[in-house]
């Protein structure tokens, strides 16, 4: 337990965090998440988000230590895609008893690591500690290495109980299990000067075979992309990597930082969605690996791509623009940079009538009221009522928002999308620009919203 | 007739349980105006409210208590005060239904001591109902946390009556009726004249309907007055064996006697059910029955030549699978391999050698050879490598359209199930036989329609 509290506190004294070191120590220390609510509380424990962040390592073993609710309840939900393995896919659980409960499950939760090592043979298997072995006090970490040690196969404890806290401390959780026993334990079998490593990016519905086309294009090779469709082997030797992209920043910073930290590998801090944001990616990238040691010419080569690409996109968003024009979105999302995504938006003519800003930094509003001007519409928190009533008096066109406010758009009858984590299509690089713009104007134009709307011909005014 | 065998595994998986806490969870959104709470980490919750959305595509009001490491350690009464003082703020719901968790039952948190205490502390509490229910995730299933649930709003909320109402009969529901089943048994039931008070009613609340205006608790089902009514009924019938403790509390407060009806699937279960109708009603059993009837006994006329001596593989919880299991074999299918949840009595004259309490692996070693599977979505993985039909049953369906309104019961429900069955089998045997694919190029293309022609005369006859 101290071990947790530890890691906790670590990960809320995060150095590379700039909204962290704003704060005054006292308040640090009491971490980035709010004191939740009871009764009006929403959104994922510390276990979901450690689960999230790396459950697609497709070829491990993800195996949960708790009773049922934690894996039965939720295996197979997310959207996370694989080229290889779908080993990740299958819910591991020891779905631990009454009888666990009382006299401890660290037996059970040794014979759970043979068994699905003697029946699945991965190359390692991630145990999850959650709420109740962690409070009837199961040595999780000590049970993971005697199994190491016994059965000769990597055997990763990853401390995120759900009461921790915030699906976010989760995110950060895993990644120290990735730091402290992962990363570095092996060797790749070569490496080029145009290795590089994508942290926080998860190929949710394949966004990242959006992006490797381009970078394939440039020689850039992905060494690890922690964690989507990364497999245990890349991650374990990732540490060979010339340069990082930290994409999520909120979530797996503290992996970025220490990576540099321990291993001399720079990062920076870039988003896929939207156009500007992908060419500056790109243009990172290279910048990095020229500066540790790349020939020159990936800068040029890079500018090249990056003409041709945008003005790719550009021509093909161009159809849209008379469709879309005047057009009105509230977004509401916390996931996908808001930013990113509304300059895409204003650049077909759409008005962006609010965005939330729940999650977002100070740099972020700051980009936001660059684009939307100064009255821009900044959410920071917005009822469920309040989304309804403004979607029903047609204040705006379509919503774009996760799933959980999705029935709130279509109860009102008005178009809505998905944009958060278990969306179907894929919405990163120049051609996910174009995609989501493309599924905006299939939303908004259905004629079913006419139809919908028709009153019963008995009905009374 | 069956063997029960329980799983010795350690490690459990690809699960085909879920936990007790959003069982009951489940039983209160059958309940208008209710707001139900888990009290645990906010992640039971989130877990819960994420699957329900999927299963049914609707707004799920469903709330946390939120608990910490810390305020599980100190106990959590104050969680339950503030979240119970949240909720009829904000959410001003009729009644609110608590379930534990795992984590607040290993402390041992004792919540009907709590809930007298804030009482006595809030006056303001005082008109808003509570029903508690102890759902520990280490023991038992989804099932039983329904029936333990739909046992306790009994206790706590229906009252005995001086006068009997000769129309009115209690129908209590298992938790393997779909809102459509409701449904379907609602409009069976008032055909005789009766008037039912339904118990959970997931038919008022989950049937995916629009509502006039934005609710943050359920958006129907059963009313508190007519649980309170349920005391003056003429009987009750319990709707699956896992209503039968329910019913007994119910005769117990009130002296309602009630009636066992297990079954809903199958032409001699459906019999039964509407001959006890005629019986209790006096009343004779309405044409359109008469009529289905005879559309029921030439459904299975039809279809037996597709469905005798298929080797079936079913995993379902307890009361679905002894109704499907039961209508399967009276088609003369063959019960190859049957994987359950918790233990029950229903397993005892089932037609299968053995029923097996574990999960989708096991389910799966004893399905080879077997020609259909019927399970929840989560069998989609094993289905694909079984390369065999799948017959989506149960909660939940997450990667179909329609779960809320899938019938089964009846004389209607049992008709389509057994022609969408034969027809998923007919499909299958096509695609095995290739006699849709196109002819390869510079194949004759009479090969082609020689084979489709084959299959014609196949359905004819």
């Amino acid at each position: 337990m101290s071990n947790l509290s530890e890691k906790v506190q670590a990960v809320f004294q995060e150095p590379g965090c700039a909204k962290n070191q704003a704060k005054s120590e006292k308040e640090r220390k009491k971490g980035c998440t709010k004191q939740l609510q009871p009764g009006a509380a929403a959104g994922g424990c510390a276990f979901d988000g450690a689960k999230i962040a790396l459950q697609p390592i497709t070829d491990v073993v993800h195996l949960v230590h708790g009773p049922i609710a934690c894996e039965g309840n939720s295996w197979d939900n997310r959207g996370s895609k694989s080229s290889d393995s779908l080993l990740y896919r299958m819910g591991f659980t020891t779905d631990i008893q009454e009888m666990d409960v009382v006299y401890g499950g660290e037996k059970r939760l040794f014979r759970a690591i043979k068994e699905a090592i003697d029946r699945y043979d991965p190359p390692a298997v991630f145990v999850y500690q959650t709420c109740v072995p962690a409070l009837i006090g199961d040595d999780v970490e000590a049970v993971c290495q005697a199994a190491r040690k016994q059965l000769g196969r990597p055997v990763v404890p990853v401390l995120s109980p759900g009461f921790a806290g915030s699906k976010n401390l989760g995110n950060k959780l895993a990644g120290e299990a990735l730091l402290d026993h992962v990363i570095g334990t092996e060797e790749p079998s070569y490496t080029t000067p145009y290795d590089v490593n994508i942290i926080g990016e998860y190929n949710l519905a394949g966004e990242l075979w959006q992006v490797q086309p381009l970078l394939d294009q440039l020689g850039i090779r992905i060494l690890a992309c922690i964690s989507g469709n990364a497999k245990y082997r890349e991650i374990a030797s990732c540490h060979r990597a010339k340069a990082a992209m930290l994409v999520c920043s909120k979530a797996m910073i503290n992996i970025a930082r220490k990576m540099e930290e321990q291993y001399g590998i720079p990062f920076f801090e870039g988003s896929f969605y939207g156009i500007s944001d992908m060419s500056e990616a790109l243009r990172n990238l290279a910048g990095l690996l020229v500066r540790r040691g790349a020939p020159e010419d990936l800068l040029s080569k890079t500018e090249l791509l990056i003409r041709r690409e945008e003005q790719k996109a550009w021509e093909k968003l161009k159809v849209y623009q008379k469709r879309l024009a005047g057009k009105r979105v509230l977004l509401i999302t916390g996931g996908v940079k808001s930013w990113s995504v509304v300059s895409a938006l204003q650049e077909v003519g759409m008005e962006i009538v609010g965005t939330s800003v729940k999650k977002s930094t100070e740099e972020d509003k700051q980009r936001i009221k660059k684009l939307m001007g100064e009255e821009a519409h900044m959410i920071e928190e917005m009822t469920p009522r309040e989304m309804y009533g403004m979607l029903k008096e047609a204040r705006a066109d379509i919503m774009l928002s996760g799933g959980r406010s999705q029935f709130v758009a279509l109860k009102a009858k008005m178009p809505w999308l998905d944009i958060n984590q278990e969306r179907h299509h894929a919405y990163a690089g120049y051609e996910g620009m174009v995609a989501l713009v493309g599924e905006i104007d299939r939303a908004l134009h259905n004629p079913v919203w006419q139809e919908v709307r028709l009153p019963a011909p008995w009905a009374e005014e | 007739m069956a063997d029960v065998i329980t799983s010795r595994k350690a490690c459990s998986v690809s699960p085909l349980k879920m936990s007790q806490p959003i069982g009951g969870a489940l039983a209160f959104l059958g309940i208008q105006g209710c707001m139900p709470v888990l009290h645990g980490s906010q992640g039971c919750t989130a877990f819960g409210l994420v699957l329900f959305v999927r299963h049914f595509r609707e707004m799920i009001p469903l709330q946390t208590t939120a608990m910490n490491e810390v305020t599980t350690i100190l106990g959590g009464m104050e969680n339950i005060e503030q979240a119970l003082l949240n909720l009829a703020q904000r959410a001003k719901p009729q009644v609110v239904g608590i379930c534990s968790t795992g984590l607040t039952e290993t402390k041992g948190d004792d919540i009907e001591g709590y809930l007298k205490l804030i009482r006595q502390r809030r006056p303001e509490l005082a008109d808003l109902p509570v029903v508690y229910v102890s759902t520990p995730d280490f023991k038992g299933a989804f099932q039983d946390g329904w029936a333990k649930t739909v046992a306790q709003m009994i206790e706590e909320l229906a009252e005995p009556a001086t006068v009997r109402n000769e129309d009115q009969v209690n129908l209590l529901a298992g938790s393997h009726l779909s809102p459509g089943d409701l449904e379907e048994i609602r409009e069976i039931v008032e055909s005789f004249g009766l008037r039912p008070i339904l118990l959970p009613d997931l038919s008022g609340s989950l049937d995916g309907h629009i509502p006039e205006d934005f609710t943050p608790t359920t958006l129907g089902g059963t009313r508190l007055e007519e649980i309170r009514a349920m005391g003056s009924s003429r009987a009750t019938i319990a709707l699956g064996e896992q209503m039968r403790g329910a019913a007994l509390a119910l005769e117990m407060k009130t002296g309602v006697p009630h009636v066992l009806v297990d079954r809903l699937m199958g032409l001699r279960a459906v019999d039964r059910f509407l001959h006890l109708l005629a019986e209790l009603s006096g009343r004779p059993v309405p044409r359109s029955y008469r009529r289905q009837r005879s559309q029921l006994v030439d459904a299975m006329l039809d279809s037996h030549f597709f469905l005798g001596g298929v080797k079936v593989a079913i995993g379902a919880e307890p009361d679905l699978l002894q109704n499907v299991g039961h209508w399967l074999a009276e088609l003369g299918c063959e019960l190859r391999a049957a994987v359950s949840t918790t233990e029950s009595i229903v397993f005892s004259d089932l037609p299968v050698e053995r029923v097996r309490i574990g999960d989708l692996e096991d389910l799966e070693r004893e399905a080879l050879g077997c020609q259909l599977l019927l399970t929840h979505s989560h069998g989609r993985q094993m289905a694909a490598r079984l390369r065999i039909p799948f017959y989506r049953i149960g909660l939940p369906v997450f990667d179909r359209l329609g779960a809320a309104h899938q019938v089964l019961v009846g004389y209607r429900g049992s008709r389509n199930f057994l022609f969408e069955v034969a027809n998923l089998l007919i499909a299958a045997r096509e695609e095995e036989e290739g006699c849709h694919r196109l002819p390869v190029r510079g194949a004759p293309v009479e090969d082609a329609r020689a084979c489709q022609c084959q299959g014609e005369e196949r359905s004819a006859g």
